[in-house]
């Protein structure tokens, strides 16, 4: 279907459905094509191309509220649907608390160009995919004896879509995404085959970060995996590799969203305000990056992205207020989720801070485990280094952090300077200090 | 059994919708297996297609020759409805069609979909697929025949006959009922979700195969609070290949029960020590441990690629002769449960343990001709939108000769896990975890102190030699459990019966 295509049948779906019955909707409609090339060992593996498109819309009639989503955007199919959408919203309780934004929240978008479509992604040829993926593995042929496999892969991805409020919101978005990767396998110790991976994402073709430094750093993750072993129980400060921090912080952000809020199951609750980390936990939610991978003019519920500070100086500034829980608890709408979120940042690199520690452990890798949003407990499976005296010493493996968030965040003793901005939480190296590691 | 008026609201409730979308809905046939002269008839008519078009399709993936390909068209209706703050007050409908295309030349694999089953874009997607391959054309088959399947999961009453009044008041009693428990409760919330999956699978060896696939799955949580402020959540759900009548009154009245125990147990809870201790796994859902430990390793896709750690032990012994380790697509209405995989092949148990010894892999197409054996039933997939990889159904442990109370007596300091959320394997070094939510510590031989929020981290192969004890109470999950591999989810379910892990580190502080 051709751009405009899209839009006047989101209008029409917009009027049908008002026809139909609804007092209100909001409703999206998405494109996109995808191809990927994966190689193993120098012959392709697998090759997948797809174009993909789907629309949802969320109906508001008679005070009630429903939500619907299809991939068959024929128009005599989705009369059907939305005839079938609407007579359903009737038979659901009434919800006062759910309504479109109010059009307030739709203004001040950024009026930054954000730079988030490569036009040159239409141009790239099946066969520079191939040489791309092939060409990314092949860097590690011979670099090491012990390789059982060598898998690599790119892939590109353009979506564009269209959104539509009936109470005067549209959005338009348009975006290109690229990624590669190569993971390795080398035949450790006994029958243990280590795994280890290196990917990279950009927005555009040219922020890629280049084949054979990915394909070095995989290798070389995986050789630091050989020999690992679990060291006894101990707590010591833990040290976070830039690249993996996320992981971590992630976690705080369902506990950080209104919806946990109002349904009482967040430890962060009631602490607006609070000194809730140490003063070197300063993070901000930041979605006008140009070319960020969580960069965005509008969010699901049509509310201008605006720059927002989570935690300043370790005190909690703000929680991710969307429209509905935002309405049930009496607050302003803000985002319905996180962007990009950016770290302050310290004065030295993960290398100078990693060598000012007498004995510590590094985490480059986490293995499952879970943590409890209402009371902020955790417990982590890791991987990574024991640090003595700034040296790496021994690689550790099979192990567990476990604490409770309120705790690890005010023992936050060190920010790095080295943000990865291969994500959209630009998180820098990390210390936190009195972690409790389990271990024999 | 719940007293429902199964078709007062036909056109309202999701299938309903699929009725009123697809033409040449029949609505005869439903029940799945297909029988009588014309067996995919009901089939042809729901995808709008014929054999003539399959042919042609196929001509166009196999233009460059290959060794293989598949077409799998799927349509899957999906109703959710929820409860939260005391009222019904959202529902959610999903319907996704569409077909996807595969090349396969030696272990290599071209794939592509499209959304839009018209001759037109399944011959464009097919010959994208068919780029993996450069020879010259193959021939289509002359006819395309089935095998006959067993149903596991035999239905009387569809979905779109459900209600969404009947629902909304199912959603309300739950909730009361939840409240009803403890005055410590403070929020509940209620969530079912049903759907049914059509697929039809057709390939360029004369096979051809399809099924109904019908799930359901409803969850309860509840959040609590003491008098000091502190608050705990837990939830509890069942999930089943079945109709909407596996929801007896026994049921209905479990799930709030269990929902509000689960989680007050949570304040009395403390958090384990640090370090190594022999744990003792509840009969049930503690089959996470096996799906981790062992399941991914036996995946023969990791297997032919050699980077399992269980490449090099087919045949060996691993673990004590009392344990039996089975991966089961048969299970009447269990959730991993699956009449035909997505390739087409017959569901199976397939034997991974036998009396300790590793004996089979679990295979895909591409794996059971790599290592020229029979394929298991195991190539799943999420949707039309992936290829198939081999892929759990049911794992579980066989019964053992021991006692319950015999392993607890065994144990001088240590854990009893009861309730488990999630876990996660590297498949070549072996490590895996499962997160305990609850449980208890084991002293003296006696369970004592409560548990909770836990994470316990081994290695499969060295876990899997310290299962000293099995009791011979296997029980299978009825959770709502769903596998994650290379991005695709698909539905699971494990079993065991209650075990003795002699040692494993216990990710508690201190």
């Amino acid at each position: 279907m051709e751009k405009n295509g899209y839009l006047d049948l989101g209008y029409w779906v917009q009027k049908k459905a008002k026809q139909l019955g609804a007092s209100q909707s909001a409703l999206g409609i998405r494109q996109s094509r995808s191809v990927s090339v994966d190689y193993r060992d120098g012959k392709v593996e697998t090759l997948k191309e797809s174009t993909q498109q789907s629309m949802w819309i969320e109906v508001f009639a008679g005070g009630r509220y429903s939500s619907h989503s299809t991939n068959d955007l024929r128009k005599g199919s989705l009369e059907k649907f939305l005839t079938n959408a609407v007579d359903l919203t009737g038979y659901l309780e009434k919800d006062e608390f759910r309504k479109l934004a109010d059009p307030e929240f739709y203004e001040g978008q950024s009026k930054v160009d954000l730079d988030l479509n490569d036009s040159g992604q239409s141009d790239i040829t099946a066969e520079e995919r191939q040489n791309r993926a092939k060409e990314l593995g092949a860097y590690l042929e011979g670099k090491d004896e012990r390789i059982n496999s060598v898998a690599s892969g790119f892939s590109d991805n353009h979506s564009e879509s269209y959104q539509l409020a009936s109470n005067g919101f549209e959005g338009h978005k348009e975006s290109t995404s690229f990624s590669q990767s190569v993971s390795v396998s080398l035949q450790g110790k006994g029958d243990k085959k280590p795994e280890g991976w290196r990917y990279y994402r950009a927005r555009h073709l040219d922020d890629l970060v280049g084949a054979e430094q990915t394909a070095n750093e995989a290798l070389a993750r995986t050789q630091d995996r050989l020999g690992a072993e679990k060291i006894a129980s101990e707590t010591m400060p833990l040290l976070l590799e830039n690249s993996n921090a996320a992981s971590l912080l992630w976690r705080l952000m369902r506990p950080l969203s209104a919806y946990s809020i109002q349904q009482k199951n967040s430890f962060l609750a009631d602490r607006k305000g609070q000194q809730v980390g140490s003063d070197l936990l300063t993070i901000t939610d930041e979605p006008s990056i140009v070319r960020g991978l969580g960069s965005r003019y509008y969010d699901g519920d049509g509310l201008a992205a605006k720059s927002m500070p989570i935690f300043t100086k370790g005190v909690l500034n703000n929680y991710y207020t969307d429209v509905y829980y935002g309405n049930k608890l009496g607050w302003k709408p803000n985002a319905s989720g996180a962007s990009n979120l950016i770290m302050k940042l310290g004065l030295r690199s993960g290398a100078e801070i990693e060598a000012g520690l007498d004995r510590a452990i590094l985490v480059t890798d986490w293995l499952g485990g879970n943590a409890n949003g209402t009371t902020g407990d955790f417990s982590l499976g890791v991987a990574g280094w024991l640090i003595e005296n700034g040296k790496r010493v021994k690689s550790i493996t099979e192990m567990n952090i476990s604490g409770n968030y309120n705790d690890l965040l005010m023992n936050l003793i060190e920010v790095g300077n080295d943000p990865w901005i291969h994500s959209s939480f630009r998180t820098p190296t990390m210390v936190f200090d009195k972690v409790s590691f389990s271990g024999s | 059994m719940v007293q429902m008026s199964r078709r007062d609201f036909v056109k309202v409730t999701g299938t309903g919708l699929a009725l009123a979308t697809l033409p040449g809905f029949i609505r005869k046939g439903f029940a799945g297996v297909s029988t009588g002269d014309n067996p995919y008839n009901f089939y042809f008519q729901r995808f709008g297609i014929d054999e003539a078009m399959i042919r042609k399709v196929m001509a166009e993936a196999l233009h460059y020759g290959g060794d293989y390909c598949d077409l799998f068209f799927q349509n899957k209706l999906s109703n959710s409805i929820r409860l939260q703050d005391n009222i019904v007050n959202s529902a959610s409908t999903y319907i996704t069609l569409g077909v996807g295309i595969r090349v396969l030349n030696g272990n290599q694999t071209g794939y592509s979909f499209t959304e839009d089953i018209s001759l037109a874009s399944m011959k464009a997607a097919a010959r994208t697929a068919a780029g993996i391959a450069s020879g010259s054309a193959k021939a289509v088959p002359p006819s395309f025949n089935s095998t006959k399947l067993m149903n596991y999961y035999e239905t009387k009453v569809s979905y779109e006959d459900v209600g969404v009044k009947d629902k909304v008041g199912m959603l309300q009693s739950i909730n009361d009922d939840v409240f009803k428990q403890d005055p410590r409760v403070v929020k509940a919330s209620v969530y079912f979700s049903d759907s049914e999956n059509y697929i039809l699978v057709v390939n360029s060896e004369g096979g051809i195969a399809s099924d109904y696939q019908p799930m359901l799955r409803i969850s309860v949580g509840c959040t609590a609070e003491e008098a000091d402020g502190r608050r705990e959540n837990n939830s509890f759900n069942y999930s089943a290949r079945d109709d909407i009548n596996f929801l007896t009154e026994e049921k209905l009245k479990r799930l709030p029960r269990e929902a509000v125990a689960r989680t007050v147990k949570l304040f009395e809870a403390k958090t384990p020590p640090a370090g190594e201790f022999p744990v003792v796994l509840s009969a049930g859902s503690a089959g996470i441990l096996l799906h981790e430990a062992i399941g991914h390793g036996m995946e023969a896709d990791f297997n032919r690629q050699g980077i399992s750690v269980y490449s090099e032990k087919m045949n060996k012994k691993i673990a004590e002769p009392f344990v039996t380790i089975v991966d089961n697509g048969t299970n009447p209405h269990i959730r991993g449960t699956i009449n035909v995989d997505d390739e087409g092949i017959p569901s199976e148990e397939t034997v991974l343990v036998k009396d300790g010894v590793l004996r089979t892999y679990i295979h895909d197409r591409i794996s059971a001709k790599h290592y020229g054996v029979e394929p298991t039933g195991n190539g799943r997939r999420e949707s039309f939108k992936h290829y198939p990889l081999p892929r759990m159904r049911n794992t579980y442990m066989e019964s053992g000769p021991h006692e319950f109370e015999e392993m607890i007596a065994s144990v001088d300091y240590g854990i009893l896990a009861d309730q488990f959320t999630n876990g996660q394997v590297n498949i070549g070094a072996g490590d895996f975890t499962f997160y305990v939510k609850s449980g208890s510590l084991i002293e003296n031989g006696k369970i004592t102190a409560p548990i909770k929020d836990v994470n316990i981290i081994g290695n499969g192969p060295d876990v899997l030699s310290k299962v000293t004890m099995v009791a011979n109470d296997l029980k299978i999950s009825e959770g709502g459990w769903t596998c994650g591999k290379n991005g695709q989810g698909v539905p699971v379910s494990q079993g065991m019966p209650s075990v003795l892990v002699s040692s494993i580190t216990v990710g508690g502080r201190g």
